[in-house]
């Protein structure tokens, strides 16, 4: 028979206080889903405000341009291989822009993250300076950069591909250099002991270390740069966003091009993402059997 | 003996001459195919077609501006206008004192001593190395120079025109009028244009005019009316720039907090512990994986089709391609949650909403939080590009101002605004996810 023992001033006190506690907490976060509520709904309200066509305009006509899409580019099925075949070198360039920006973006974001980790760095006194200007690099959106360099450069692939580079140089070095602070130390000093240099230590001591991890999040990149130097091609920088727009600005009658388009990016970016997944499980893999 | 001995070191030695191999095949593949690259996007033609005059155009348009001091030879009629915009003429009671009249006569001060003079038919540029250019309109236009010899590099002479270009200004002259250009730097009529009453005041003047000084105007006080003049600048409109940065960060807003909304309860679904159903899984993880796979591009084309240009079409593009990879991210924390803490809600009688709400919500917040926070910040900068393509947002704003190709000063007004918004989002979403998921 348990006994229920008389409570003491203290217990009900500590009761008391937990009791009023968990209902300010509550009240809190009460009064904190409210206004976040009210904030989503009113700015909600705000962009219906602002939009051309209404909320239950749009989804009324949503399927609209599909349904034309699909229904002429089957009508003209037969001309949607030779169309994707005119893309291809389009496809094969926004491609193109993807690999080379991820790989200059990745090499210069290695170079940020070694001279902006603690420990590694050459000269530490310019870890500040090396952190600020991947923060700026990341911080600048491509497009700001890929439209001033068509002013200079005129249109093409290199403003998108020094664009996305830059900003991939900034995205990477802050991925590159939390991975560079978990590396173990030791390695680097028993090569210290031994009389290696800084470049030798860290060629020989951080990079086994990291690479792994610095792969997987290149090959994250490489999917995100292939999204974004399509996006690109579409505000003037080449490559099949390019085309996409040339396409659409034709209207009707010409869909099944842009059918054809449509069909050939989502087949790559589908591609891409699945090889790199499999890349980065194989990457993972391989690091747990070590 | 020795073939035992043996064998793990030669494997070991093959081992590394692979790793050797490895290590100096993969640059070269890397450098193999950058030189293909190079070749395929014809770099090497692309620096000689590069035009380098633009760049200087926008670096010096970027930091500074002209005024025009423009005659109608005809009419004898001055206007002096900031980079030669009806919208920002000089009213003729306050023409700069750099420019004087005397009757017919105008002189214009320049920088550096050079000096141009309007005096009917003749207008002299007065080069202080030089000499004095004489230009007289007539049909052919007459040039006399201060020394014999040929027409020097900074003149461009022709029978219909003549333009001087120095470091101190420009001068072109036809038949019909005569421009002078004199370069300032900074941002022309920033915080007021002309036809505010506060245009041309000291910081000093402004702040006695705002702490209490005699109204400017009569319908309201001074502060109210320097925050409406600066709010309507007729040349930067200021006002209208902050309603387009707001749309921007209005689509990344309700973009990813909209695509939160609808992953969440999906994700359940695509969850191996929540959904026993392996059909039920399949199909929503394909859906996801579908969402994921068509671009922001082609959402975002097809529903500005539908939705025409504004700040809903951006967020719905954003909010489409996001819920699937919401989706995925959160039906892998849901994955990973630990089944012995709903057991034990469950243990105290929670019925199934409970058991959501105190088993499992506690276990996947953090995830969540912090993978919409890193998504806020990131979409801030997606909203732009989209903003470009659907029209909508400091993105139209800025593409409209680069190809119209005259103000890179509001170009790079603009470019500063968007990434001071970018690392406005960043250090909310930091200071957000330090507070919310460290609980400091």
């Amino acid at each position: 028979m348990p006994t229920v023992l008389p409570a003491s001033a203290r217990t009900v006190d500590i009761r008391e206080e937990y009791l009023s506690l968990s209902r300010r907490k509550r009240m809190y976060g009460g009064i904190l889903l409210v206004v976040f509520l009210a904030m989503f709904v009113s700015g909600f309200r705000i962009a219906e405000f602002r939009n051309a066509a209404s909320l239950s305009e749009g989804f009324s006509r949503i399927l609209d341009f599909p349904r034309d899409l699909i229904t002429e580019a089957w009508e003209k099925s037969a001309n949607l291989p030779a169309h994707a075949a005119r893309a291809f070198p389009a496809l094969v360039e926004t491609v193109n822009i993807a690999l080379v920006s991820t790989i200059l973006g990745c090499i210069l974001g290695t170079l940020l993250a070694l001279a902006g980790t603690r420990g590694l760095a050459r000269w530490p006194r310019l870890i500040p300076l090396a952190r600020r200007s991947a923060d700026v690099c990341r911080a600048v959106p491509e497009i700001v950069i890929a439209l001033v360099l068509i002013f200079i450069l005129g249109g093409g692939p290199v403003p998108a591909m020094i664009a996305i580079a830059i900003h991939t140089a900034g995205a990477q070095g802050k991925l590159f250099s939390e991975v560079n602070e978990n590396v173990d130390l030791k390695p680097l000093e028993g090569l210290a002991s031994v009389g290696a240099n800084w470049w030798q230590r860290t060629w020989l001591g951080v990079f086994p270390q990291v690479m792994p991890n610095y792969l997987s999040y290149s090959l994250l990149r490489l999917e995100i740069n292939i999204r974004a130097s399509a996006i690109l091609g579409f505000v003037g920088a080449g490559g099949i966003g390019y085309e996409l727009r040339n396409a659409m600005t034709f209207g009707q009658g010409k869909f099944d091009q842009a059918a054809a388009i449509f069909l050939l990016l989502f087949a790559t970016i589908v591609l891409v993402d699945q090889v790199s997944s499999w890349m980065r499980n194989s990457l993972t893999r391989g690091r747990g059997a070590q | 003996m020795t073939a035992i001995a043996d064998d793990p070191r030669q494997q070991a030695l093959s081992a590394m001459r692979r790793k050797r191999a490895l290590a100096l095949a993969a640059p070269m593949l890397v450098l193999a195919y950058l030189a293909y690259v190079f070749v395929a996007f014809d770099v090497a033609g692309l620096m000689q077609r590069a035009k380098m005059d633009n760049a200087v155009i926008l670096l010096s348009d970027a930091v500074s501006y002209k005024v025009h001091v423009t005659r109608d030879n005809r009419s004898d009629a001055l206007a002096v206008s900031v980079e030669g915009s009806r919208r920002a003429t000089y009213p003729e009671d306050r023409i700069p004192d750099w420019i004087r009249q005397d009757g017919d006569r105008t002189l214009i001060e320049l920088a550096g001593g050079h000096s141009v003079t309007y005096d009917g038919p003749l207008v002299s540029y007065d080069h202080p190395d030089f000499g004095p250019i004489r230009i007289t309109i007539a049909d052919p236009i007459l040039l006399e120079l201060p020394q014999p010899g040929p027409v020097p590099d900074f003149i461009n002479a022709s029978d219909a025109r003549v333009v001087v270009t120095t470091a101190a200004g420009r001068l072109t002259v036809t038949r019909t009028r005569a421009d002078t250009f004199r370069y300032f730097w900074g941002w022309e009529l920033f915080f007021f244009d002309l036809q505010s009453r506060f245009h041309g005041m000291s910081a000093g003047a402004l702040a006695s005019a705002v702490a209490g000084g005699e109204r400017l105007y009569a319908e309201m006080p001074n502060w109210q009316a320097v925050v409406r003049d600066f709010w309507t600048n007729s040349i930067w409109r200021h006002g209208d720039v902050f309603f387009a940065i707001g749309e921007t960060a209005l689509m990344a807003f309700l973009g990813t907090f909209g695509a939160a909304a609808i992953a969440l309860p999906l994700a359940f679904l695509a969850a191996q512990n929540f959904t026993p159903s392996r059909w039920l899984r399949f199909v929503v993880r394909r859906v996801f994986d579908f969402v994921r796979g068509v671009d922001a591009l082609i959402f975002t084309i097809i529903l500005s089709r539908a939705f025409g240009p504004g700040p809903m079409t951006g967020a719905l593009a954003i909010l489409i391609t996001d819920s699937g990879s919401f989706g995925k991210l959160f039906s892998e924390a849901l994955e990973n949650t630990d089944q012995k803490q709903i057991e034990g809600v469950q243990s105290t009688g929670a019925n199934a909403v409970q058991r959501y709400r105190f088993g499992v919500i506690p276990q996947v917040m953090p995830v969540l939080l912090s993978q919409l926070l890193y998504f806020l910040e990131s979409n801030t900068r997606s909203a732009t590009i989209i903003g470009a393509i659907v029209g909508g947002g400091i993105g139209l704003m800025l593409t409209q101002a680069i190809q119209t190709t005259a103000d890179w000063e509001k170009v790079t007004y603009y470019m500063v605004l968007i990434v001071l918004l970018v690392i406005a989002m960043d250090a909310l979403s930091s200071w957000l996810r330090r507070r919310l998921i460290k609980g400091e």
